[in-house]
């Protein structure tokens, strides 16, 4: 190593104090050996990730996380939309269909009734017929 | 028949290898970090291959490398987003750790050992100089650069390299001089 420094004075002089040189030249050595081992060493590819490029990726994420937050509870809202609009069909088919039995059995009641008024009680019994043939009689004019 | 930017890939691709081991040795010395001197060491040659058409010759190819690797490296710890990992420092070795490889050659044990406490303690006060200390003194200690060299790659009158060395001289030697 040469030391050419005029502007240092004795104590600052390196190649006077053969200690110091000593000193200078096993750190010299250990660094050059030292990055001779890390430079021809294995080396593992990284991705590095810029600072910026690691503020667009978080934003992008939360975005992405936003957009699938949103079309899933939309997709969950339709669900339980269709659900509902199910429940309510099948509600009022099954009150269109009680309405429709109550109807008939409101009919049948009244089928049977005219039939009864008509077979049963309009049939004036036997010992009745004097008192209505002179209803009859009354009647004509 | 070869084009003027195959040529110029050819000429930048020779300086990548021949210089790439000095850049990363400088910028492993200067940072302590293995994974950190090897991304800047990147940084340094993409750099210059982007500036490689404006690259006139005036200073060495290795100057003007060194000159980018010192720019980057000080970006780097002046980065204020860098400034935790400059609290902390994770990567960087210890100061034993460089010292470990040391090579033995034909000493003694003892004077192994003593020849390892004494790069422990270089790296100790190398550690404690400034910025502009360290690199006027790796340059000249570790890469054996001229005066004249490290003046044009650190962009500093040849005085002011003077003074910075003899500084970061007297630091060693206090070091040095305080365990004895």
């Amino acid at each position: 190593m040469i030391f050419k420094d005029k502007f240092a004075g004795d104590m600052q002089n390196p190649e006077r104090d053969s200690e110091l040189n000593e000193a200078l030249t096993d750190f010299r050595l250990s660094v050059h050996t030292w990055s001779d081992g890390a430079f021809s060493r294995p080396r593992t590819a990284v991705a590095t990730v810029a600072p910026r490029q690691f503020w667009r990726l978080a934003v992008g994420c939360a975005l992405g996380c936003v957009l699938v937050a949103g079309g899933a509870s939309v997709g969950l809202w339709q669900h339980h939309q269709r659900v509902l609009e199910l429940r309510i069909a099948q509600a009022r088919i099954a009150e269109q269909q009680r309405l429709a039995a109550q109807q008939r059995a409101q009919q049948e009641d009244e089928d049977l009734l005219a039939k009864v008024d008509s077979d049963v009680s309009r049939e004036v019994p036997i010992a009745m017929e004097p008192l209505a043939q002179l209803m009859a009689e009354d009647e004509t004019p | 028949m070869a084009t003027v930017e195959e040529i110029g890939a050819g000429e930048f691709a020779s300086v990548v290898a021949k210089h790439r081991p000095q850049i990363f040795r400088f910028l492993l010395a200067s940072t302590r970090d293995v994974d950190l001197a090897e991304t800047l060491t990147q940084d340094c040659f993409l750099k210059a291959h982007r500036n490689w058409s404006s690259f006139r010759g005036e200073s060495s190819a290795l100057t003007w490398l060194m000159r980018i690797a010192i720019n980057l490296q000080k970006d780097h710890w002046r980065n204020r987003r860098m400034q935790f990992w400059r609290h902390t420092q994770n990567n960087a070795v210890g100061l034993d750790e460089a010292s470990e490889w040391l090579p033995s050659g034909e000493r003694s044990v003892e004077q192994r050992l003593l020849a390892k406490e004494r790069v422990r303690q270089v790296s100790k006060a190398v550690q404690g100089l400034s910025e502009r200390q360290r690199t006027v003194f790796l340059l000249r200690y570790v890469e054996e650069a001229e005066l004249s060299e490290i003046a044009r790659a650190t962009g500093l009158s040849e005085g002011t390299v003077k003074a910075h060395l003899s500084r970061a001289v007297a630091r060693v030697r206090a070091e040095l001089g305080g365990k004895r």
